[in-house]
């Protein structure tokens, strides 16, 4: 693992709980003002030109979202939301939608140099190391840029902001946008559906392996602004894609709200591989500020013998609320959440899936695994049910959590239900706390303390590391390395 | 090399004390072997060595190659060369064994102001070391110590011991939970680092390892004392006649 030593090299050029991620871009930008009401909504709609339909469908959400109550049994405390005090619209002045990167604000291309996000194709291609990753960058309510688009398209592959999509493919959107999270599906996806702003756009047709990786990369920089993105990714009959998503926010007092949509949609024989690495910014030492990260996200199996696989790294948010869930829907099908939460300081995550057993002989295999330190709190919760035609249904679950200090606290909350008398579901739970003498040996071995927890972490999620793409798996180390800088002492 | 002067060491957790005023000189180049009965304090003085922080020094000193090692905390010390062979090595899981090896050499070596190991160099070091003490390249790719037995466990000990190129090694209770074959594969591991720059210490119960690994001195702990030291010779008369006549004698 030869990222351990970047891990602790990174973790030594970075003070205690400073965010690498925490600069602040200052950029012209077109903001709605604060609040939230038809006409904020009519606003976003108008500002994106979108079709008459979907502004319908937008009002309507908003109306039923004004008779559902805020979700309060999730394991996190945090001060009411004020809905009308955010910025629900934000875009860099001069940006409705994602240009050709040479009209792009340079200013902005900046800003994802700094993140070590590349935008420039040539550069892309240039660098020997890097395979070809195609990336939408998604800054506050708009898609800056998308590349890789042409080359993409020579594929019949369509990857674009899902602004975009709605003018150019808006029978694709209609299609299948709300198929598998529902308008009315929980508070914060019904108010996503209202405000959404941008997000990205995946059609694999049928047959196509995906030829590179796709990615959007979303940044959070305007001040009191909700971040609301919606994805749709469809791959139909045989078809391959693997995605991945990287977000990061300025460091700022006030909290900031996300609150996503995703859809995955498999038909027969497809895959869908999503990768998220989430590194908002988790808040001060103290507590103070950082995002409150409410998601929703699942995938529908829609097909026979069709694969999705969600995998997860989250370092970041104040609050984390997220579930990424697969309905397994199509007979033979197959379901897998493999996650990584680390909380330090006074983070607070809820984070697990769900898994829906519908067809014959569907399988699912969840393995989680939860790293608390500082005075956070980490809970996974997860849910696995069998129908009653699900015959054979079959899932593996092993829930593994790691608490470093005595201030933390970790959570397991499995609910596991079977209709289905075949049905075989198996369930694992661990909480371990590194030992002493784990660490002493470490040390007794030269290796100093903050990179002994490195190593033994980084041995404790190695299972779900193996999972994400190489160039994830990297970035998801240091990151790791670093969310738990300061945790012992 | 080593010179402990009169050290006092108590538990942190409960105040217990268990090292009385122990003396002990060791050379480089020398090998002394420690024995003594269970409790008398040969494990803590191993831990004390080694820098863990669950053993207070109240009174006395460590002087390790003229200074005091006592401010320095265990990685520090490692990086100076003292190495301790754990009677219980701890599984780290997730960490392929290769990859601790790594880790450590590298640690050490930025310790004192090294370059880091290339990756051919550092896997040429390992094959060759894993080699000479018959041990199979899989186990390397294992995580460290989990599901290794017995004897896989000390030969990873005594790898490590020959990968980091201590100057003062601690062996405690090398020999425990080997049989025949493995105790002289590790030996023989041990007796290859014999160096006139190199002191061992050896702790252990019983004659049987000192005929393998041959001392240059022995000494006989007892309620956290060196209470009588001698040459291999008196090993040989613990092995038969017991700890009871030197007790008696020292009381």
């Amino acid at each position: 693992m030869p990222a351990v030593q970047e891990t602790i090299d990174q973790v030594r050029q970075i003070d205690v709980d400073q965010y690498k991620y925490g600069f602040e871009t200052v950029i012209e930008s077109d903001t709605a003002p604060k609040g939230l009401n038809e006409d904020t909504i009519r606003m976003i709609s108008a500002k994106k030109n979108e079709p008459e339909w979907m502004l319908e469908w937008r009002l309507d959400a908003f109306k039923r979202w004004l008779t559902l109550d805020e979700p309060t049994w999730a394991r996190v405390d945090y001060p009411k939301i004020d809905f009308q005090d955010i910025h629900y619209y934000s875009a860099p002045k001069g940006i409705t939608g994602p240009k050709s990167i040479d009209d792009v604000d340079p200013e902005l291309l900046r800003v994802y140099e700094k993140l070590g996000i590349p935008l420039r194709e040539q550069e892309i291609l240039a660098g020997v190391q890097h395979s070809k990753i195609a990336v939408d960058a998604v800054f506050d309510s708009v898609s800056v840029v998308t590349t890789f688009k042409e080359e993409l398209s020579k594929a019949g592959v369509i990857f674009m902001s899902i602004s975009e999509a709605m003018r150019e493919h808006p029978e694709l959107v209609k299609k299948y946008l709300g198929t598998v999270v529902p308008v009315t599906d929980n508070y914060y996806a019904t108010l996503n559906a209202a405000v959404f702003t941008d997000g990205s756009f995946v059609y694999v047709p049928k047959g196509v392996r995906c030829p590179m990786e796709l990615s959007t990369y979303f940044r959070i920089n305007e001040k009191n602004t909700g971040q609301f993105e919606r994805t749709l990714i469809i791959a139909e009959e045989g078809a391959y894609v693997s995605y991945l998503e990287g977000c990061t926010a300025p460091q700022r007092d006030e909290n900031q709200l996300h609150a996503a949509v995703v859809e995955l949609i498999a038909m027969d024989d497809a895959e869908i591989k999503y990768s998220t690495v989430q590194n908002w910014y988790p808040g001060d030492k103290d507590g103070k500020g950082g995002i409150y990260n409410f998601v929703t996200k699942r995938g529908d199996c829609r097909g026979d013998r069709s694969k999705i696989s969600w995998t997860q790294v989250e370092t970041g948010s104040a609050i984390t609320w997220k579930y990424p869930s697969c309905i397994l829907r199509g007979d033979d099908s197959r379901g897998e959440f493999y996650s990584i939460a680390v909380s330090n300081g006074y983070q607070q995550i809820d984070s697990g899936t769900k898994m829906i057993h519908l067809g014959k002989n569907t399988s699912s295999r969840i393995i989680s695994k939860g790293i608390s330190a500082g005075h956070s709190s980490n809970t996974y919760r997860g849910q696995v049910s069998a129908h009653r035609k699900a015959t054979n249904a079959r899932n593996f679950t092993q829930c593994d959590s790691l608490l470093i200090g005595n201030d933390c606290g970790a959570h397991t909350v499995p609910y596991i239900e079977a209709k289905n008398s075949t049905a075989q579901f198996e369930h694992e739970a661990t909480t371990s706390k590194i030992s002493e003498d784990q660490l002493f040996y470490c040390l007794a071995r030269g290796i100093p303390e903050e990179e002994a927890i490195a190593l033994i972490v980084n041995g404790f999620v190695k299972d779900v590391i193996q999972e994400l793409p190489m160039e994830f798996a990297v970035e998801a180390q240091k990151l790791i390395g670093i969310s738990l800088e300061g945790s012992v002492g | 090399m080593l010179e402990i002067k009169n050290l006092h060491a108590r538990i942190a957790e409960d105040g217990t004390e268990i090292i009385r005023g122990l003396n002990l000189t060791v050379k480089a180049g020398e090998v002394a072997a420690i024995m003594g009965p269970n409790g008398s304090g040969k494990s803590t003085l191993s831990y004390i060595l080694a820098g863990r922080d669950d053993y207070e020094v109240t009174e006395g000193d460590i002087l390790y190659n003229g200074e005091s090692i006592l401010e320095l905390d265990p990685s520090e010390r490692a990086a100076k060369g003292i190495f301790l062979a754990f009677q219980y090595p701890v599984e780290i899981p997730g960490v392929a064994t290769m990859q601790f090896l790594k880790v450590a050499m590298n640690e050490q070596r930025k310790a004192r102001g090294e370059e880091e190991l290339k990756t051919p160099d550092f896997i040429k070091l390992v094959k060759e070391a894993a080699a000479s003490l018959e041990i199979n390249p899989d186990m390397l790719k294992r995580p460290l110590n989990v599901g290794f037995s017995g004897g896989e466990k000390k030969r990873a000990e005594i790898l490590q011991m020959k990968l980091l190129a201590p100057q003062l090694c601690v062996l405690d209770e090398t020999d425990s939970g080997l049989d025949i074959d493995a105790l002289k594969i590790v030996s023989d591991g041990v007796n290859a680092l014999r160096s006139p720059d190199r002191a061992v210490i050896v702790i252990t119960h019983y004659q049987r390892l000192l005929e393998h690994i041959v001392p240059d001195t022995v000494h006989v702990l007892y309620k956290g004392q060196v209470i009588k030291s001698g040459t291999k010779d008196l090993a040989l008369d613990l092995e038969a006649n017991g700890y009871a006549g030197i007790i008696e004698a020292a009381a």
